[in-house]
């Protein structure tokens, strides 16, 4: 690994003074599973890393009536186990569990995991279709970037330079859905997703489709909402018709890639089978 | 380029140095502190063959700075004493021993924080610690028994 300075800052107020000094030529560090690989492998050369350890008030995670708010260093695992997060949506402590293994999820964060931008991951398919919202702070302003508008690209966000990702905020959860996460590994256990669909469903007493939400990970160069099935969904029974229909509509919204998992038409053909296996669970 | 002065318990003895700010945990136990038991593999957080523990929890070495261990307790194979190590003897649940620390700490773990984990869970566990000679059956084998015995 390349030399570089770190510096380990005790507060907020402190680490964001020290990325606004020198926005361009500091990489923050969190978890470090993702940052440790990439300088190891020269494919991020930073002068400065900014390691967040010590910031002990980004690991909060607080449930209250507007909801939930993860904190930007929560690891996997402590969101998996977390009594709040599974009764938000148990999908959601299922989705941080199956990041990955044991390890990593003892060492990897919330925040390190937006940052790092793999559209393979799985967070941020659950939390995009449980409305999340990222803020994230400079050493001036704070700003709200909702989750589908916060991936760019493959490994890119919209963070601006010398702004931190603080916390996810999601709103109560709907009355009366419910949701699930489905990851298609054809490998190993501990494998990214082949592609992932998380599904977020209300019917009213008649049966009728009150709110839906279908999000994709590894279908495009960033986890998407498939806004066009999601559509199609509301307001009809989700009879075995609508979730065909809707099915097809989301593996269409998808913009895959070939690569080692797969080519990109095998990914937009499973992307249609998992967003049917998703929504009969929650039809 | 930077130093730092890092301290923290390895294996309940104290640990008190500098080190340059790239210097890798595992690097640091193999070469500066002679912990040779952490073996190297991968080197991206794949294999297991690296894990040790951080305040009981299990993780690669190969993935952290030496100054993310500032403060915790690390423990590494040479600090292990459990019946995990009688067990995988007994039950032959390792064959040319590369993986053997790295599975005995992720084992160890699981043991401390889920002293009741099932099948299941045990497999679930140890998923991301490999073995290419064992058919990991032995393992199991080896982990339910120790799980038994304590």
């Amino acid at each position: 690994m390349r030399p570089f300075d770190y510096l380990e800052p005790e507060t907020l107020e402190d680490a964001l003074a020290l990325l606004a000094d020198d926005p361009d030529d500091t990489v923050v560090m969190a978890g470090g599973t993702s940052l440790v690989i990439l300088m190891k492998q020269d494919l991020v050369l930073p002068a400065r890393v900014l390691g967040l350890r010590r910031i002990a008030q980004l690991r909060d995670i607080v449930a209250s009536g507007e909801g939930l708010a993860l904190g930007a260093l929560a690891t996997h695992g402590t969101l998996a186990r977390s009594e709040p997060v599974r009764r938000h949506a148990s999908a959601l402590a299922a989705t941080f569990a199956a990041v990955a293994t044991v390890r990593i999820r003892e060492q990897a964060t919330l925040g390190g995991n937006l940052a790092h931008a793999d559209p393979a991951q799985d967070p941020p398919v659950t939390l995009l279709a449980l409305d999340g919202v990222v803020v994230a702070k400079t050493r001036f302003a704070e700003r709200r970037i909702p989750l589908d508008a916060f991936f760019a690209d493959f490994f890119e966000t919209s963070l601006e330079p010398g702004e931190l990702v603080l916390r996810v905020e999601l709103p109560p959860f709907p009355a009366g859905a419910r949701a699930t996460y489905k990851k298609f590994l054809p490998a190993t256990l501990d494998d990214y997703a082949t592609v992932s669909v998380a599904a977020v469903i209300a019917t009213d007493t008649t049966g009728a489709c009150t709110h839906a939400r279908i999000a994709l990970g590894g279908a495009g160069p960033v986890p998407l909402r498939a806004q066009d099935a999601e559509r199609s969904l509301v307001g009809r029974r989700l009879d075995d018709a609508a979730i065909r229909e809707a099915a097809a509509l989301a593996a269409a919204a998808t913009d895959p890639i070939d690569d080692l998992r797969g080519s990109a038409e095998f990914k937009r053909a499973m992307a249609g089978v998992w967003t049917e296996r998703a929504l009969r669970e929650v039809a | 380029m930077s130093q730092h002065r890092i301290r923290f318990a390895l294996n309940d003895a104290s640990v008190d140095m500098t080190v340059p700010a790239e210097r890798l945990l595992l690097d640091l136990l193999r070469e500066d502190l002679g912990k040779t038991g952490t073996k190297d593999g991968c080197s991206v957080g794949v294999c297991g063959l690296c894990t040790v523990q951080v305040d009981g929890a299990p993780m690669s070495a190969c993935l952290l700075l030496a100054t993310q261990v500032d403060g915790t307790q690390v423990r590494t194979v040479e600090g292990l004493v459990s019946p995990l190590q009688d067990a995988f003897i007994d039950e032959g649940g390792f064959q040319c021993g590369i993986c053997t620390p790295g599975q005995l700490m992720a084992a160890d773990a699981l043991l401390r924080a889920k002293p009741d984990a099932t099948g299941a869970e045990i497999k679930d566990w140890q998923m991301g610690n490999l073995c290419r000679c064992t058919g990991y059956y032995g393992i199991a084998r080896a982990i339910a028994k120790a799980q038994e015995a304590q």
